[in-house]
């Protein structure tokens, strides 16, 4: 264009030549095309498996391993035990500390059913391998991506392989293997195997080092784990944390959650290339006999109902269905009445279960629980569970209060701090760590009218006080918003689902916090009178010219005060008359006192242990447990424990 | 406060009263109560005889031995202690005062006797119109927020306060104008003009409205003061002065009028001592922007609280008059409001040389 500028009285200037290109013919394009291996692809894109900075990736690499070892456990119908090492590693030179280091070993160690020695390459090594792809079963994993992404993204940042030994039983040999995946052609390498000499008579433990960085708070791997341990009171779990501490969290509930049972698809759930797809493969030769078969909840009758609807023959041969045809099978489907899912597939936490691990690693003085009836999306059946554990333990409320002496200027109030809720969110019992506004669940919290329950809560906003809501969904496939599980997508069945399950739970908390409320009321009735009372005197003084008999006039409204607030009237009502957690299924209160509700009870030898029957506390001064009456006149609800904290 | 003996007051006597009803009260093993007339527009009747606004007879029971009003009960009895202390002392205070010397943490407890001036305020004129006495006489003084000029003379603590002397600035009018605190030692003019905004006040006294048409002119920056309000009725009164009302022309600006002219809803037992039934609403009527030909470029759109306002005041009875319900009716129909400012639009000096002259001459005014 610069040329230009030199012949200015030409009126349009003439477009330049266009500079020489480089043309490419179709052949030589042909020849720069070739395959995509989805390991390369996903070493390009590692954030959209959750690797997008060291911190998260570090979390990821532990999740994965963690989720994997779970699965396999509860699949076996073992207890788990898991044990999560992290250690910073030097690079070069002596160890930094963990806040500073930049690599890390992290070695995983379950008791689960280990692993053959020929799978544990491929599982390990190579992307999309796996065996909760292709079923419909509840599980954490979905895709048969997660532990070997961990491993390419070590080999990527650390160039060290990953570490398996497994052994399936004390009589089997232990097998150790080092292995990599070749990115191009998606296969494992095999750097080293051998048989070793293990202590552990059954299990996998994995290793590998990464580049990441540890940090505490959100989203950290500390918060993780916590996280998990509330929806999975059923694990034991080993911390060896960065810095060498050891947590241990114990078993706090003894019972594996039942086995999750496989399902075939529903029709309503299948989109038309699914079906397509499915009608190529399948083994049965009649169209009505591949509804009826790869389908639940189609039987006979309906496939012959939904043949007619899409005109075709019930005979016809599945894989001659395409085109036009196709599509008017699909149509036909999704306008005929088909029953909904079997939920025997799910496998929720359970109430008293997730009870159990609210009170274990949250402090409060209230926990309920609540699981709702299963429901369907999109043909996918699914549980929400939710939870709440409300407001401070009592030990830490007794040590807050003598702070606070000083007297308050204008503007500032007793109730100053301004502490907003924590949403923990689950899905198929892993907790979801990154994205919350992207999630449906904060979305159903925030429109959820706390309000109404009497907890403050400003609009657009968390419900505030001190309050961890708990939201769990199970499903046999959930809608993750991206292929890094963050977030569950907005659909309006779950929405509706997880507001309900919210709602029963602010109504038990707003019961509870309306009782105490009543409880102390009376007496705070009383205190107030006799706070004042004493101003009005002095006040009286004055006026009179400081002439007046105090005492008496103190004296005789003090008696007042007491008659007008019924002395043993107030006593009885700040007792609870004996009903413990009156109304308030599934749920715990903490007090000063103790302890009442559904509490799961520790035993040393963790054998599973039956609930005894105790009476809950019938009044403020029951130091006296009073188990032998209550044995003699057992209570319609059972279930009902107390213990002194 | 070891002075010579000296009588009690009659307000300080009313005082020791609700001491007297408090200890009564426990001596009979009754729970101590205040009836206090309620303040409400429910409560307040217009007389139109007198055209003054009186209080009703409905009262309220404050008792203490009740959760709601046992805090309440307890700050009105500190807040009559304090009173009968200025009483004793012989001292005026404000407010804020007021609330500051009441305001303490309850012995063995978190709680202070009161937590903002909001709660100690409407306390005092509780006291006010359950003991039926002035603010004044209370000894609780507001800000000086009004200012005099013309030809009159005052009598402020001995000082001779000549307001024709006193510049562009005027004479700041105290709060408590009672004759005990201010005599008013000789009044020429010949009436009195009550101006709602200070600017405007400014004008015609930079211009010197009131040399040229012999009278005093007098501001209380937006709602008067009972200071203000109070020293325009005594030279009403006393002088035989007419008070004028020059506002804004917007619904406000017609309530600021009507307490002037009837007394507050608020405070209606002072209407008898402060209220001007004769007072007369010079402008801005919502007439004047045709007969003065303000472009319709310097009104402002009502916006929807004042529609609300401009309505409430079409039902209250004292605004039942014919030519104010036209009045009202027609700023509402116009959907414009106009500051007297806007007057500035035609000539600076339009208010001064123009439009209160000719409102003057040709007596255009609402009753």
């Amino acid at each position: 264009m610069g040329g230009m500028k030199s012949s200015p009285p030409a009126p349009k200037p003439k477009p330049a030549a266009p500079p020489p290109r480089a043309t490419l013919s179709a052949v030589e394009m042909g020849a720069r095309q070739r395959e995509i291996s989805v390991s390369e692809f996903f070493t390009k894109n590692r954030h959209l498996l959750g690797f997008d900075n060291p911190r998260k990736a570090l979390l990821t690499c532990v999740k994965e391993a963690v989720d994997n070892a779970l699965d396999a456990c509860e699949e076996a119908g073992i207890l788990p035990d898991v044990a999560v090492k992290l250690e910073a590693v030097a690079n070069g030179g002596a160890a930094p500390p963990p806040s500073q280091a930049t690599r890390f070993r992290i070695t995983i160690t379950d008791n689960g059913p280990g692993i053959v020695r020929q799978q544990i390459p491929p599982i390990f090594a190579k992307l999309l391998y796996g065996s909760k792809f292709h079923r419909l079963r509840m599980s954490r994993g979905q895709q048969g991506i997660g532990i070997s992404a961990a491993g390419m993204y070590a080999q990527l940042t650390t160039g060290k392989p990953v570490q398996i030994t497994s052994r399936t039983g004390a009589r089997a040999p232990a097998h150790y293997f080092e292995v990599q995946i070749d990115t191009k052609k998606n296969e494992p390498r095999i750097l080293e195997k051998k048989q070793i000499a293990w202590e552990s008579p059954r299990g996998t433990q994995v290793a590998m080092e990464i580049e990441g960085r540890y940090q505490k708070g959100r989203a950290s791997v500390d918060e993780y784990l916590e996280q998990t341990i509330i929806a999975n009171p059923h694990v034991k779990l080993t911390y060896v944390t960065p810095e060498g501490e050891t947590k241990e969290y114990p078993r706090t509930y003894e019972q594996l959650p039942p086995s999750p049972r496989e399902i075939k698809p529903h029709p309503y759930g299948i989109e038309l290339g699914m079906l397509l797809k499915m009608a190529q493969d399948t083994k049965s030769h009649s169209l009505s006999g591949f509804l009826s078969s790869d389908f639940s909840r189609v039987s006979p009758a309906v496939a012959a109902e939904i043949c007619k609807t899409a005109g075709l023959s019930p005979n016809a041969r599945p894989r001659d269905v395409h085109g036009q045809a196709a599509e008017n099978l699909y149509k036909a489907i999704q306008s005929t009445k088909i029953m909904a899912p079997p939920t025997n597939c799910l496998s929720p936490i359970g109430e008293r279960a997730l009870l159990a691990g609210l009170y274990r690693q949250i402090k409060g003085e209230f926990y309920t629980a609540v699981t709702r009836p299963p429901a369907v999306y999109r043909g996918n059946p699914f549980v929400i569970e939710a939870g709440l554990a409300f407001g401070r333990a009592p030990e830490q409320g007794e040590q807050a209060q003598p702070k606070k002496a000083i007297p308050l200027a204008e503007g500032e109030d007793d109730k100053d701090d301004h502490e907003l809720a924590r949403v923990i969110r689950y899905a198929n019992r892993v907790p979801l760590l990154y994205q919350p506004s992207a999630c449906a669940v904060t979305a159903a919290v925030l429109d959820t009218t706390w309000r109404n329950y009497g907890v403050a809560q400003s609009r657009g906003s968390l419900p505030a006080g001190p309050m961890v809501i708990f939201v769990h969904m199970a499903s046999v496939w959930v809608p993750f918003t991206s292929e890094s599980k963050e977030a569950i997508a907005e659909y309006d069945e779950i929405h509706k689902e997880i507001t309900l399950a919210l709602r029963e739970c602010g109504r038990r908390l707003g019961a509870f916090l309306r009782r105490r409320e009543r409880a102390h009321s009376e007496f705070r009735r009383r205190n107030i009178f006799e706070l004042y009372i004493e101003e009005i005197v002095q006040s009286c003084n004055r006026l009179k010219g400081g002439r007046l008999a105090t005492a008496k006039l103190k004296d005789q409204l003090l008696k007042m005060a007491a008659k007008i607030t019924g002395g043993g009237k107030t006593d009885e009502l700040l007792g609870k008359n004996g009903s413990g957690p009156e109304g308030l299924p599934h749920s715990i209160i903490v007090t000063p006192e103790g302890v009442e509700g559904e509490v799961p009870v520790m035993v040393p030898n963790g054998a599973p242990v039956a609930e005894e029957p105790v009476a809950a506390p019938s009044a403020p001064d029951a130091k006296t447990p009073r188990k032998t009456k209550d044995r003699a006149s057992p209570k319609p609800r059972a279930g009902r424990t107390k213990k002194k904290r | 406060m070891a002075k010579k003996p000296r009588k009690p007051t009659a307000v300080e006597k009313k005082l020791v009263g609700v001491a007297d009803l408090v200890i009564t009260a426990a001596e009979k093993r009754k729970d101590p109560t205040i009836a206090i007339p309620v303040r409400a527009l429910s409560n307040v009747e217009f007389n139109e005889r007198k055209g003054l606004i009186e209080m009703g007879k409905r009262k309220q029971a404050r008792s203490f031995f009740n959760v709601g009003m046992a805090k309440k009960f307890m700050q009105t009895v500190l807040v009559a202690d304090a009173l009968s202390e200025l009483q004793r002392a012989n001292l005026t205070t404000s407010l804020r005062e007021i609330y500051y010397r009441t305001k303490h943490t309850i012995k063995d407890s978190h709680e202070n006797t009161l937590d903002t001036q909001d709660e100690s305020d409407p306390i005092i004129e509780d006291l006010e119109v359950t003991l039926t006495a002035l603010r004044e006489e209370l000894h609780v003084r507001a800000e000086n927020a009004g200012s005099i000029v013309g030809p009159v003379v005052f009598v402020d603590d001995g000082d001779r306060v000549d307001c024709t002397r006193l510049g562009k600035g005027g004479y700041s009018v105290p709060s408590i104008v009672e004759p005990e605190y201010l005599q008013i030692a000789r009044c020429t003019a010949d009436f009195v003009l009550l101006v709602e905004k200070g600017t405007q006040w400014n004008r015609l006294s930079e211009d010197k409205f009131w040399r040229r048409y012999n009278c005093v002119l007098l501001t209380g920056n937006g709602q008067p003061p009972r200071g203000v309000r109070r020293l325009a009725r005594r030279l009403h009164e006393e002088k035989g002065l007419p008070v004028y009302v020059l506002v804004d022309n917007d619904p406000w600006g017609y309530y600021i009028y009507s307490v002037i002219k009837q007394g507050s809803i608020n405070l209606a037992f002072e209407s008898q001592r402060m209220a001007i039934p004769k007072a007369k609403f010079i402008g801005l009527s919502s007439a004047d922007p045709e007969s003065y030909g303000l472009p319709r470029n310097v009104g402002i759109k009502l916006n929807d609280k004042d529609t609300a306002r401009a309505r409430e005041l079409l039902g209250y009875t004292w605004f039942q008059k014919k030519p104010w319900q036209e009045e009202i009716k027609r700023m509402l129909a116009s959907g414009l409001k106009y500051e007297l400012d806007a007057l500035a639009n035609k000539d600076f000096q339009y208010l001064t040389k123009k439009y209160l002259p000719r409102k003057l001459k040709e007596k255009d005014w609402l009753d």
